[in-house]
């Protein structure tokens, strides 16, 4: 008795749309499992966890403006990972972002024009993707695998960071408090709603949609899916897998030092020792769980997002840790990842040899 | 110029929800911390007082908290829900919670917020702290008399004010014995990792250190010194439990008083605006038991405490020389206002550089 | 104790983790899987370890509930990879964030209660020897564990029918099934065994190294063992050398700190992670080091064709 994968001649189309529903069911019943297992109301869990978030304006606003950095750094990533070039340092790219578009504010602070603004949007891309690129040089030049390299980065950003604000750009004014000045008036990203809802979010959704044309309708995209899948055959259509690894840095950088400047200089409106909740980490399983196209990264994000503002719901109404949030969101994954094999494989309970059964299917 | 929403709409909106919040039975309080109610330091002590509220005004409120918050728009949007939520008062427990607390009580101005160790405020936001030099005063005169090195190990968060001042309150204390008590300060750079807490607790006894404080909080470091047969002291609780033959004391933040004094005052209407800033004349900070050393620093310990309590004794009281040898605080004054709030240089003596 | 000897103990605890979870993964890695999920295997590995030893107060039998917890994490990891035939590197990803979630909801009602520590080894007289005495005979087990399994994995690999039997299916998996050897059982076995130690350095941490358990309380080491693993370029001595190697940097900075050298702490602080990139270059520039251990197959999923 054995369970074996059996290859499909050609991609399932129907799985290709039901697996995602598939996990997501998957997830949703085995955490009302969980909660039941924890003596806290399974339905009720589930309802505040998922379907609350979402009943009220305020809180579709609040899951908007959390799932706004997701969806940009995760879209960014989408199409690293597209191309097998595996970037876990958006982190660092972000608070290199953030460091780099703040000059503007704390230098330069009584210069106040739109264009300020505009400078600091494209400083902070800039900076994330200058960052980005020192893993991709790091691999080009030197073959050292990019996840240690770009993960360790990170942690040199953050204290990079750190000793900024503690020291050349403390607030003057701040009692010696470790962080910036304020950013002031062209320095802040345009806000509506109730301040809440920011540009962001905006600048998100316009990342992923132009990325999902690139990805779709380019010849680059081409080159990205190519390259990530088939190396050799791309090798041989003349793809460079190095001009690839410094694009997707580039991108996934910029991308990811963009949604920094976009934190510090919107919901935050300062620097400060830190600056995000961990939106670099979070965005690659954004990117997983939107299979690594930048359209399901929209919808990936918003669930995410959903999730968070769900965890705290749970806290706060059923006294539930919000370590429950990162299990569901490992759980997501997991199922994800789960469900996208029988894209690809079927399933096939076999009584007997394998061998002797493959001798079966052929004759 | 920006905010493109009328304000009459939210206002509209927050105050029927306010309403709502009086018409129901309890006043709600809510609390947010930066980290778990269980890290026997800093949070725990912060939510013995939401327990406090709930054991003497229990019939009258209810009492609700969210842990592990970040610092930034997540908070903001934590402390929003609260509000929302119905919360008359709500208290907000760390110092990077200072802009998203200001904000939130932009929007909902009938509902009531304290802030922990901020500066900033409004006619809804109280800033509140505590002295706790007071007690690393107490502390490092103990240390000195305890010490047989004359040498003691400080690990250090971060070089915030806050910090900097127990730091320097310390070695003044320690040099009213010994005038030449060593001070070596290791940062690690967090206000709660064990691991390195523990490593840097080693490499500060390796250095010559018998007496270890910390202003961080976790227990780690008090267990190393327990293991390593040095003396130590606690920090935000007591942490006796972790090291019962090494610990001499614990400073501990008592924030019960306060909190109910405050809740009290929502529930009369007598609530103000105002910056609290009480050490152990209003009993915000306390001193652990006194164990694991003689009767006679015992006995001075206490008298120290009682001494600071009344007001006879302070802690940065001049002269006090700066580690380049110029005045800190001059003979005959005493230091408060921004130059207490904001410190941040050390006392003559500290082996370390800002 | 001189400052000496306490330097030594200092680096010696702050590197066997990292050697602990470092010598599994090899093996792993050797057998051509690639395992990002080492932090959450860990993690589980410290809560369930602590929680055993505060239940029935004894530190061994915690240090075995860790070990079981790191295989049947890893064991969920390979059901995965292996049956499934998923991306390694994202469901790697997923168990290290399902470890640190449980992890969590497992130790919630343990946070900040003392720990039960696992004792040091004490040998009648070779303890008490000046210096050598604690330095090489009075050290807690898992430390000992640490270097027996490196030298075991060393000798394995390298002189036993087992060892070839992983490096073959390491290098081609399909030339090592044509051959007959079950690969997909052998990259199980691996992947258990990489869970195993996993889960003993998490074990170490929460009942040597800071005996309570805290959440998240890995910080980070799992992606160091990673790194270590790379730099050694899959030989157990280098692996070895380069564990305590960055414990030694680890806690230099630290020990710079306490002299009151001037040097800002947040760049002591990143000494270790820039050494390690530092290392990884030059391990990489000698193509002969790098390029003839790495495993052919590493992080390829594995679907015979019958």
């Amino acid at each position: 008795m054995q369970l074996l994968l059996e290859k499909r001649s050609q991609a399932s189309s129907l799985m290709n749309l039901f697996s995602p529903l598939l996990a997501i069911l998957l997830t949703v019943v085995m955490g009302g499992f969980m909660f039941a297992i924890m003596g806290k109301p399974p339905l009720s869990a589930l309802y505040i966890y998922f379907i609350d978030p979402l009943t009220s304006w305020w809180s579709i606003e609040e899951v908007l403006v959390k799932a706004g950095p997701l969806i940009l750094i995760g879209t960014g990533l989408a199409v690293c990972f597209k191309a097998n070039v595996w970037n876990i340092g958006a982190e660092g790219q972000l608070t290199a972002g953030a460091l780099m578009g703040a000059i503007i504010p704390v230098l330069w602070g009584e210069w106040q024009s739109p264009l300020g603004l505009v400078v600091m949007l494209v400083l902070g891309a800039f900076g994330g993707a200058l960052f980005g690129l020192i893993p991709a040089w790091l691999k080009t030049r030197f073959g050292v695998n990019e996840i240690l390299t770009s993960l360790m980065l990170v942690y040199i950003a953050q204290l990079l960071l750190d000793w900024v604000v503690r020291g050349p750009w403390k607030d003057p004014d701040g009692y010696n408090f470790p962080k910036s000045v304020s950013f002031e008036g062209w320095h802040l990203l345009p806000t509506w709603g109730d301040g809440r809802m920011h540009f962001g979010l905006v600048v998100a959704l316009a990342a992923a949609l132009i990325l999902f044309w690139v990805m779709r309708r380019t010849l680059k995209g081409f080159e990205i899916n190519v390259v990530g899948s088939a190396p050799r055959a791309g090798a041989f259509a003349g793809f460079s897998q190095t001009k690839m690894v410094w694009f997707c840095f580039a991108v996934s950088g910029g991308l990811a030092g963009l949604a920094g400047l976009i934190e510090v200089a919107g919901p935050i409106g300062q620097l400060q020792p830190h600056i995000s909740p961990n939106y670099g980490f979070t965005a690659i399983i954004v990117a997983f769980l939107g299979r690594l196209n930048p359209l399901g990264v929209i919808v990936a994000g918003l669930l995410l997002a959903v999730s968070y503002i769900g965890g705290e719901g749970v806290q706060i109404e059923l006294g539930i840790s919000d370590k429950t949030t990162q299990v569901f969101q490992g759980m997501l994954l997991f199922f994800i990842l789960m469900c996208d094999t029988l894209i690809l494989y079927r399933l096939k309970w076999i009584s007997g040899n394998p061998i002797q059964h493959g001798k079966r299917s052929a004759s | 110029m920006k905010k493109l929403l009328t304000a009459a709409a939210s206002i509209a909106l927050v105050s029927a929800l306010s309403i709502s919040a009086v018409a129901a039975d309890k006043l709600k309080v809510g609390f947010i911390y930066i980290g778990p109610p269980g890290d026997h330091g800093w949070t725990y002590q912060h939510d013995q007082g939401r327990k406090a509220i709930d054991a003497r005004l229990g019939d009258q409120v209810d009492t609700v908290f969210v842990e592990n918050v970040p610092e930034g728009p997540d908070a903001e949007r934590t402390i929003t829900r609260l509000a929302r939520q119905g919360a008359g008062l709500i208290f907000t427990t760390s110092f990077g919670y200072m802009d998203p607390t200001l904000n939130v009580a932009a929007k909902f101005p009938n509902v009531k917020f304290e802030h922990a160790t901020g500066y900033k405020r409004a006619d809804n936001l109280s800033t509140y702290a505590a002295r706790f030099y007071e007690g690393r005063y107490v502390i490092g005169q103990i240390a000195a008399q305890v010490s047989e090195t004359g040498v003691a190990g400080y690990i250090g968060s971060f070089p915030i004010p806050e910090v900097v001042r127990g730091i320097n309150a310390f070695l003044l204390g320690a040099q009213t014995i010994n005038p030449d008590f060593k001070l070596k300060v290791v940062w690690v750079n967090s206000w709660f990792d064990p691991g390195r807490e523990a490593d840097a607790a080693k490499v500060l006894i390796s250095q010559g250190a018998d007496i270890i404080t910390q202003h961080t909080d976790s227990t780690a470091a008090v267990q190393v010194a327990e293991e390593q047969g040095v003396k130590a002291f606690g920090q935000a609780s007591d942490m006796a439990a972790f090291a019962p033959n090494a610990l001499l004391t614990s400073i501990i933040d008592n924030w019960d008083d306060y909190y109910v004094e405050r809740t009290q005052a929502v529930l009369d209407g007598t609530w103000e605006s105002m910056d609290t800033f009480g050490g152990m004349d209003s009993n915000m900070v306390n001193m652990g038991p006194f164990i694991n050393m003689p009767a006679d620093v015992k006995a001075m310990a206490q008298a120290t405490t009682a001494a600071i309590t009344e007001g006879k004794l302070h802690p940065f009281a001049g002269p006090v020389y700066k580690q380049d040898g110029s005045v800190g605080v001059p003979e005959g004054e005493t230091l408060g206002g921004f130059g207490l709030v904001g410190m941040d240089w050390y006392v003559q003596g500290v082996d370390d550089q800002l | 104790m001189s400052p000496y000897e306490a330097i030594l103990l200092t680096i010696i605890t702050a590197s066997t983790p990292l050697l602990l979870a470092a010598i599994g993964e090899l093996v792993v890695e050797r057998s051509g899987v690639l395992n990002l999920g080492i932090e959450g295997m860990m993690v589980m590995g410290a809560v369930c370890g602590f929680v055993a030893a505060h239940v029935t107060g004894s530190a061994w039998i915690g240090v075995i509930a860790a070990v079981l917890a790191g295989i049947a994490t890893s064991l969920l990891f390979g059901l995965l990879t292996q049956t499934l035939i998923t991306n390694q590197v994202a469901t790697g990803l997923a168990i290290t964030l399902l470890g640190l979630g449980l992890s969590g909801l497992i130790g919630s009602g343990f946070v900040g209660l003392p720990g039960v520590k696992l004792a040091n080894v004490s040998i009648p007289w070779l303890s008490d020897l000046p210096f050598v005495g604690r330095l090489v005979f009075g050290q807690d087990p898992l430390v000992y564990i640490s270097i027996l399994l490196t030298v075991g994995v060393a000798y394995a690999l390298k002189y036993t029918r087992v060892g070839l039997i992983i490096r073959a299916v390491g290098q081609n998996h399909d030339s090592a099934h044509a051959l007959g050897y079950r690969v997909v059982a052998v990259r199980y076995a691996c992947i258990a065994f990489g869970g195993a130690t996993s889960g003993l350095a998490g074990a170490y941490l929460s009942l040597v190294y800071t005996p309570q358990w805290i959440e998240n309380m890995t910080a980070g080491r799992g992606w160091i063992a990673l790194a270590l693993v790379v730099f050694s370029t899959w030989l157990p001595a280098r692996l070895a050398m380069g564990a305590y190697l960055f414990g030694g940097v680890w806690i230099l900075g630290l020990y710079a700190q306490a002299m009151g050298v001037g040097i800002p702490s947040q760049l002591l602080s990143s000494l270790p992670y820039v050494a390690t990139i530092l290392a990884l270059v030059i391990i990489s520039t000698n193509r002969r080091l790098s390029v003839i251990n790495t495993p052919a197959s590493l992080g390829q999923g594995f679907v015979p064709d019958r």
